[in-house]
């Protein structure tokens, strides 16, 4: 992109997202490309609406916890027990409300177990969270006997709302977008997010100026749970089941999903657009290698140099 | 004002007030390591205290727990004649209590914006927490004019910290202390980037604090900076306090005599 057509401050601030898009809109067109009649008919985007957003809603989860400086890499297993949850209440109970209430406090029950261990025992965050994956994992099999759970919550007012159309948009990706905007306003214009952004800058210093940070943390940890158990929440409606493996596959693409985007593992800086845009890049990209007639096995190939390509970019830009 | 004329202060009325800030055999260990070994330090109502020693001695240890980054453990702490319960004592607590500080490390945060690490901790905020960020922007343009004497070349409030050099880095660190006016300004080694120049500034704002009526700890190795601007020297060494004196009694160059004396290994 030619900076003379930009005034440079305005280049400066967007460049990782201007760089993005530019990849993006590359993708796009060596789609369209490859297989025009696929790609230039409405049916393949309505049907990334309603896919990309399981894998969305958690990336914005963790682009919050980048940001901060740590990582969590159990969120694939709290979206399972945290569906797992939802399922067996409304068994239960006959109530999707409880049921989803019972889901994003289990999911961020478990953000606040992982926040605990990292600031009160301390110890690392990529640590306690491949522990708690593999036991809450194993907690969802235990529970459920490895046997998948029937949710079928016929045509109510809740699965139009979380998996039906609306306004002729598929439910999941105007959640995707409203918490998107959500988060955007707490990470860069609530003080929380503020807390959030100085801990991963600079954790020293937050606390020097009063803040508390084991509390930030925890917090933070607990909206990736609930960002994980929402998730679960949707993928339960849409397939009217809750299965045992739900959540696995999530965990590379998430991460994917948030690098591609352009936020870093360093701490401290954030770009929410960069995720949304980069959840759709991941989450398009199987449909459109197989569109293209290329076997499955170029898949993780191709994902792999997209992940390579697009962290190269952010990485060299922001030198 | 006579430094050594503690424990207690009569202001106008009769009012009988404790010292600003008071402390008695104050410990405080870093796991094994003991920083301070029963320290007995206070600060008077409009008093410039210089604090001196080296490296190591415990000067930045003690400050962090007037400002209530650090708990200590054994020992008594009076703020405003109010005692402090270590386990209840905070920096937004200090904060409250009227006490800024200028922290050796400058605790600022490199990638984030100007304005946001001068209101860090104490947003203006709306009722559900979000930042009003323009009237923030608009304040730090002010701090910055007006008492970081930023001439308005290169920073602005949405610079990042990264891009500001090491005497405007000390700027933000000492404007943000001097905008939210407290009682107390604590400054640790607050010269330490400066230009001739600059330091000036910075002696210039302790004068100033001293003619507002507040009062100031000054935490500097250079002793011909401290000597001018302080009421009274603390010298600390090991972790102990090993000297105190009024400026009045003592001349710049026997203060320095008496630190090589007491400071030597014993
Ligand atoms: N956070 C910490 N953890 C462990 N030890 C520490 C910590 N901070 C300081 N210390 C140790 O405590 C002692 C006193 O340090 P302190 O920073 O108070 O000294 P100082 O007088 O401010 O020195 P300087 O003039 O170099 O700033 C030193 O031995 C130091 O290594
Ligand atoms: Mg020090």
């Amino acid at each position: 992109m030619d900076s003379k057509l930009l005034n440079s401050k305005t280049w400066e601030k967007y460049k990782t997202q201007i760089a993005l898009i530019s990849i993006a809109i590359f993708v796009l067109l060596l789609f369209i490309i490859t297989s025009p009649a696929v790609f230039l008919s409405p049916q393949i985007y309505r049907s990334f609406l309603s896919t990309v957003p399981f894998v969305g809603v958690m990336a914005l989860g963790l682009t919050l916890i980048l940001a901060m400086g740590q990582i969590d890499l159990s969120f694939p297993a709290v979206m399972a027990l945290s569906g797992f949850v939802f399922a067996l209440t409304y068994q239960l109970s006959g109530s999707v409300f409880l049921g989803m209430l019972a889901c994003l406090l289990t999911g961020s029950f478990v953000g606040m177990l992982n926040g605990l261990l990292v600031t009160k025992i301390g110890i690392p965050a990529i640590v306690v969270t491949i522990g708690m994956q593999f036991f809450i994992r194993g907690l969802s099999n235990v529970l459920s006997q490895g046997s998948a759970l029937n949710m079928n919550v016929g045509d109510n007012i809740f699965y139009r709302l979380f998996a039906g159309d609306l306004f002729g948009i598929p439910a999941q990706a105007i959640w995707f977008v409203f918490l998107s905007i959500l988060l955007w306003a707490i990470l860069f214009r609530h003080k929380f997010g503020e807390h959030v952004l100085f801990t991963g800058d600079n954790e020293d210093a937050t606390r020097m100026m009063g803040i508390n940070v084991d509390k930030t943390k925890i917090i933070a940890f607990m909206i990736m749970g609930g960002a994980a158990a929402f998730a679960g929440i949707l993928d339960v409606f849409r397939m009217r089941t809750w299965w045992p493996t739900m959540g696995e596959g999530y965990l590379m693409m998430t991460v994917a999903t948030v690098f591609v985007g352009g936020t870093s593992m360093f701490g401290g800086e954030a770009t929410i657009l960069g995720t949304f845009i980069g959840a759709f890049l991941i989450g398009s990209l199987e449909a459109g290698i197989v569109a293209a007639g290329l076997s499955g096995f170029w898949t993780r190939l191709i994902y792999g140099l997209l992940i390579l390509v697009a962290v190269t970019i952010h990485t060299v830009m922001n030198r | 004002m006579g430094g050594l004329s503690w424990p207690l202060l009569v202001l106008g009325g009769g009012k009988i007030v404790d010292k600003l800030v008071e402390m008695k055999n104050i410990h405080k260990y870093y796991g094994r390591l003991k920083a301070l070994k029963g320290i007995d330090f206070s600060v008077g109502d409009n008093e410039i205290v210089g604090v001196l020693g080296d490296n190591g001695a415990g000067k930045s240890t003690l400050i962090k727990i007037i400002t209530g980054l650090h708990a200590f453990r054994e020992g008594e702490m009076y703020i405003k004649g109010e005692k402090i319960n270590p386990r209840h004592y905070s920096v937004k607590k200090a904060h409250q209590l009227g006490i800024e500080t200028v922290y050796q490390e400058q605790a600022l945060a490199e990638k984030q914006a100007l304005w946001r690490n001068i209101f860090l901790g104490r947003q203006k905020t709306n009722a559900l927490g979000f930042i009003k960020v323009k009237e923030e922007k608009e304040e730090t343009e002010k701090v910055m004019r007006e008492l970081m004497g930023f001439t308005g070349i290169g920073a602005n409030p949405d610079s990042n910290i990264k891009t500001l050099s090491g005497g405007e880095k000390q700027g933000v660190a000492i404007g943000r202390a001097m905008y939210f006016d407290a009682d107390l300004v604590i400054l640790d080694e607050p010269t330490m980037a400066l230009s001739l120049q600059e330091v000036d500034k910075v002696l210039n704002f302790i004068e100033s604090i001293k003619t507002r009526g507040k009062s100031c700890v000054y935490i500097s190795h250079n002793i011909s900076n401290v000597y001018p601007v302080s009421d009274r020297f603390v010298a600390m060494d090991r972790g102990k306090v090993v000297g105190r004196y009024n400026k009045d009694e003592i001349s710049l160059d026997q203060l320095n005599e008496e630190l090589i004396s007491v400071t030597k290994v014993k």
